[in-house]
């Protein structure tokens, strides 16, 4: 059996560290070893993007993801992006639209969407829905969830230039 | 799904990448973005019981676009490709053909090193390298040496880099003329159907040369010269892409799977490479 390695993240603006066995994937150091269990396994297959988690300003699908991979790295999951008395604007956009139904893919959905809006603050819906194309729902036919990230797109603008 | 145990090493230098292969021999494998490998590794299909993380190893990333050539480090990620102004000014198929590919989250990782080294039929960097003629460079014990794409694929995940060397770049010239990257699958995010890759040099009303190459629909990529010569020297009537659809008929071997029938990846391979060359001509 190889030895266990020293693995050092930074979570969610904390320091992490812990050992762990090379082959364990980030998406369960983050639910099992840090109680992250915002980001979720659902095809655990790289395809349905529940796992989707922010490593070093790329969104990624954590259970394709060695923590050895991601060792040194910053990451950023859904409880690092809201809370539940200060949402972000897309949590908001989702609770109002209704963009979500059980929520099981909502985390990497949310998460997934605050890169595509920093990425390209003004997307058109054709933009959004590829931009999105590595999240999975299995309820809502994403005319909702579309309709979500559009909404929180114009409120972050609107604040913008309220503040410029 | 959890993958086997294993030594996991990141080293800087790849000599030191090339010291851990020649010391372990087949129970060792390079990873880039892992986005193959990793999936394999978890499904137990593949066991690498020493996996070399190539992620730190100098000299694998960037675009370079000078002199009429273009270079892409084994590292440089699907989404880098999207990104590269330089390469959609230069060689906009890159583009056009990475976008078809997985999803956001997955181009993030996914490098064009280890999609055309993988071997995998499924992928779309290969068939498109050979219809740019593009070189593939790989790094071993004995030096460097590089490999025309054309000649690189043997079988499914069979190619002509040993055991022991690292695909580390992949070139080409500056290609010239019309281009289209299309691609049949089932959904976003899927291997191909069928795919094909085209570039046309148009003189007047001519089509002074051309390069044509399938994707999925052989257990290696299939670059169809005959196709392209039906093409060279018509002004693409119904006679010429007709003539090309059938050389390309000829020289595809699809085999049946989750995405169809032989006959019916025959007839989607018809229908891509039609619509691969309008697009194509009508850019040239």
């Amino acid at each position: 059996m190889p030895d266990k390695m020293h693995v050092k993240l930074t979570v969610n603006g904390e320091a992490q560290e812990f050992l762990a066995e090379p082959r364990e994937l980030l998406i369960y150091a983050l639910r099992e070893r840090l109680n992250l269990t915002g980001p979720h396994v659902g095809c655990d297959t790289s395809h349905c993007g529940a796992c989707t988690v922010i490593v070093d300003g790329k969104t990624v699908k954590s259970c394709t993801l060695f923590v050895a991979q991601a060792n040194g790295a910053e990451i950023t999951t859904i409880e690092g992006l809201g809370s539940p008395d200060d949402l972000s604007p897309l949590q908001r956009a989702f609770r109002e639209h209704h963009g979500l139904q059980c929520g099981f893919c909502t985390p990497g959905m949310i998460t997934r969407a605050t890169k595509l809006l920093e990425e390209n603050p003004t997307p058109t819906e054709e933009e959004v829905r590829f931009g999105m194309a590595g999240n999975l729902c299995r309820c809502t036919g994403y005319q909702n969830i579309v309709k979500s990230i559009l909404a929180a797109a114009a409120e972050i603008n609107a604040a913008k230039e309220a503040a410029e | 799904m959890i993958p086997a145990p294993f030594e996991y090493y990141r080293p800087r230098e790849m000599a030191a990448v090339l010291a851990l292969l020649a010391e372990h021999g087949d129970e060792a494998r390079v990873m880039a973005g892992g986005h193959s490998l990793i999936p394999m590794m978890k499904l137990r299909m593949a066991e690498v019981p020493h996996l070399i993380d190539l992620q730190d190893v100098e000299g694998l990333s960037g675009i370079t676009v000078s002199g009429g050539e273009i270079r892409l480090g084994a590292m440089v990620t699907q989404a880098e490709i999207i990104d590269s102004k330089e390469l959609a000014q230069a060689a906009p198929i890159l583009r056009e053909a990475a976008l078809q590919i997985a999803d956001p989250q997955v181009r993030a990782m996914g490098t064009v090193g280890g999609n055309v080294a993988n071997g995998d039929p499924g992928n779309d960097m290969p068939g498109l390298m050979q219809c740019l003629g593009a070189r593939f460079t790989l790094v071993g014990p004995e030096g460097e040496r590089e490999v025309a794409a054309r000649d690189f694929y043997e079988a499914a995940y069979m190619t002509e880099r040993d055991d022991d060397e690292v695909l580390t770049a992949v070139a080409f010239a500056v290609p010239e003329g019309g281009y289209a990257y299309e691609k049949q699958k089932r959904k976003i995010g899927d291997y191909a159907t069928a795919a094909a890759a085209v570039q046309i040099r148009r003189e007047g009303a001519s089509c002074a040369a051309a390069s044509i190459a399938m994707t999925n629909l052989s257990d290696t990529p299939v670059w169809s010269e005959a196709a392209a010569e039906a093409l060279v020297g018509t002004e693409l009537g119904p006679e010429a892409i007709e003539a090309a659809v059938t050389a390309m008929l000829a020289e595809i071997d699809p085999s049946e799977d989750n995405r169809g029938p032989v006959e019916f990846k025959r007839h989607a391979a018809v229908v891509i490479l039609r619509r691969a060359i309008a697009r194509a001509w009508s850019r040239a």
